[in-house]
């Protein structure tokens, strides 16, 4: 897995509650046998007009959002189903860390799978980024994973919440089952116990 | 102490606490699908490892699979072509069985799973899949997992895992006639929203909960996740246990007794806390049908679309803006003026064959509504088999209903079954979300009966009032 340290990167404001799995990489995408190939296809209803033209009107299609690394959205980002489809396609857009009040379980847990970082932040402090990368070109914040915080060049200064095992694979890059596997023993123990062969 | 049922299923699976770790949970059934597993096989390919208990792990192809008659040939589209077709190499290669297209087992993962017996009390249970959340209606521990969380199943049998908080959702009093367990599972999102039970396993609770049959239970912890809780579960008792007897994969004989008397043990025990608990008044609820684009925006048959501007929460009102806008609604409409499509009848929350029999029974001597275009998707081949053996397959198709094969079907349109933009279709599916059942298609979520009347009539209206003819 790719490592997450510290990102220094522009900001795409996505000002929606609710964005579920659907709109992030609708279902006639999910047929690959890669993990690659999603990003082109990411929010893609959004995205495209009917002629497959990108659409305008959709804030992520701006040429000030295109480079960005970080997306900032509404409150239950990723809900919906458990396609890691979803992170892989944000992946491939660009975007490395995600900013919201709150994630639905499954996406969050899948993010983390891929190296990428869901920030939690108070809704105050999501309404700040959201607010200056909306009105701002070029706004840029860093995502220190090993401190916990994200900052801004004008002195803002959040601190999020991460289980401690989460931080350090993300940190290091270490996949769950390598480590896993670690503990064969336990798990050989607790196939021949009477509630694993029950 | 006393412990809630989650929290006894929990400790049987801890294999290993490592310090600083989240806990290591075995897991005793894993359900494989097309869609989600190519690329963890993939990644045991690569590092050369091997799937630790092919046993335990049961797959079956669904959500691409057609509806219509061509599907035990070739998949005219080729990239899900391809995808079906991995999902044959792999399980060839990693020994693991599969229920094909053509195996009379085959259907909806999260159908086949309790109708073949594999589904038992007390088990933890995984799926690429979000809807895993149905099995909890036996009294196991089943949720949805990522692509990279099924190859850690297939490569160790276990999943990294902190414990979750425990919501109890405790519906009180009887369920009045006409409403279903659909009603009640959509009052309870819309009550909490689709981030209400974030974080937690929910435990359904209640007489109207105990009254219910098990496909009532499979709806209701079927739609968990779209409460925001991966997790759903339902305590088991003797309509489970008389579910269950006899299914293929079930314990029997003698070891189908002690089975019994050790899943009798799950119920939480009296005086166990949640963390978080919702009551939810059976007296109060009614018919329900979502207007909007994610299923905590429902209402009840006898009401109107909400006015955006009357919503406090600005994000709130701003996501019903749009909704209304996607879905072509006005404010204010009653929702019996809704004329519809589309009809579907089928997926994993709704296509068993209770659910076949109670929409059978509404749209009985009747025929569908002019436009309307109607359709059955058994979840099941099995389900299908035995809907035939009853006739249901005729009293659909003489009300001039599509009666078709199994699989996911319209639910998420993988396969050819989709909605053209602009067609507007009363569902039995789960998620009502933008272009869920095709670009531009709206969707509304209601019960089997529910849709049933709606096909024959044209447009939403109140089955409590309907005329069920012999």
């Amino acid at each position: 897995m790719e490592k997450f340290t510290q990102l220094t990167g522009l900001v795409a404001p996505l000002d929606r509650v609710n964005v579920d799995t659907d709109q992030i990489i609708p279902k006639q995408f999910l047929k690959r046998i890669e993990r690659t190939g999603f990003g082109e296809f990411a929010f893609f209803d959004w995205r495209y007009l009917e002629d497959g033209v990108e659409n305008p009107d959709f804030i992520l299609n701006q040429p000030k959002y295109r480079s960005a690394s970080i997306l900032v959205s509404g409150r239950n980002f990723g809900s919906g189903s458990s396609r890691e489809h979803a992170p892989w396609a944000l992946n491939e857009m660009g975007f490395r860390a995600i900013i919201a009040p709150s994630f639905a379980d499954i996406f969050r847990n899948n993010c983390m799978q891929n190296g990428m970082l869901p920030v939690v932040l108070t809704q105050e402090e999501v309404d700040t980024v959201m607010g200056k990368a909306l009105q701002r070109t070029g706004y840029e914040v860093t995502v220190d994973l090993e401190n916990q915080t994200v900052t801004d060049g004008d002195g803002f200064e959040a601190s999020f919440d991460l289980d401690p095992f989460r931080k350090n694979s993300l940190l290091k890059g270490l996949d769950d089952i390598g480590l896993t596997l670690e503990l064969e023993g336990s798990i050989a123990d607790f196939e021949a116990s009477a509630t694993g062969r029950a | 102490m006393p412990k809630t049922m989650f929290e006894k299923i929990w400790e049987r699976h801890v294999v290993a606490e490592p310090e600083g770790q989240p806990t290591l949970v075995y897991i005793d059934l894993h359900l494989v699908h097309e869609v989600t597993s190519p690329q963890a096989f993939e990644g045991l390919r690569l590092a050369g490892r091997k799937v630790r208990r092919p046993e335990l792990t049961i797959s079956t192809v669904d959500h691409n699979v057609p509806t219509d008659e061509t599907r035990t040939e070739e998949i005219k589209d080729p990239i899900a072509r391809q995808q079906v077709e991995t999902l044959r190499n792999n399980c060839k290669e990693f020994d693991i069985t599969l229920y094909d297209v053509d195996s009379r087992a085959q259907g909806i993962v999260h159908v086949i799973g309790p109708e073949q017996g594999y589904t038992q009390p007390g088990m933890t249970i995984v799926c690429g899949d979000s809807h895993t959340s149905t099995h909890g209606a036996f009294g196991s521990l089943a949720f949805g997992i990522g692509t990279s969380e099924v190859e850690h199943v297939l490569a160790t049998q276990t999943l990294r895992q902190r414990k979750p908080k425990t919501m109890e959702v405790r519906f009180n009093g009887e369920l009045p006639p006409g409403v279903t367990a659909k009603d009640m599972i959509l009052a309870t999102i819309g009550r909490i929203g689709t981030a209400g039970g974030t974080g937690h396993v929910m435990e359904y609770t209640g007489e109207a909960i105990r009254n219910l049959s098990m496909e009532g239970r499979m709806t209701i912890c079927n739609m968990s996740i779209e409460g925001g809780a991966r997790a759903g579960m339902i305590a088991p008792d003797e309509t489970t246990f008389e579910w269950m007897k006899g299914r293929k994969y079930v314990p029997q004989g003698a070891d189908w007794d002690a089975a019994v008397e050790d899943w009798k043990t799950l119920a939480t025990d009296e005086g166990a806390e949640f963390d978080t608990l919702v009551e939810i008044e059976c007296s109060e609820l009614e018919p329900y049908v979502s207007w909007g684009t994610n299923p905590g925006q429902v209402t009840t048959i006898s009401g109107r679309v909400p006015n955006p501007a009357d919503f406090s929460d600005a994000a709130d009102q701003a996501s019903a803006d749009s909704a209304l806008e996607y879905m072509g609604l006005e404010a204010n409409t009653p929702i019996e003026d809704i004329s519809l499509d589309r009809v579907f009848i089928g997926s994993c929350t709704n296509a068993r064959l209770e659910d076949l029999r109670r929409a059978a029974a509404v749209v009985k001597g009747h025929h569908v509504a002019g436009a309307v275009r109607a359709q059955v998707m058994p979840g099941s081949t099995l389900t299908k088999i035995q809907a035939e053996a009853e006739g249901l397959d005729d009293v659909f198709k003489e009300a001039g209903f599509e009666w078709r094969e199994s699989g996911c079907s319209m639910c998420l349109g993988m396969n050819p079954d989709i909605l053209t933009p602009g067609e507007r279709c009363a569902s039995t599916s789960n998620r009502n979300f933008e272009g869920r059942q095709g670009k531009g298609g709206r969707t509304h979520l209601v019960s089997p009966e529910m849709a049933a009347a709606a096909a024959v009539a044209g447009h939403f209206t109140d089955v409590r009032d309907w005329d069920f003819k012999r």
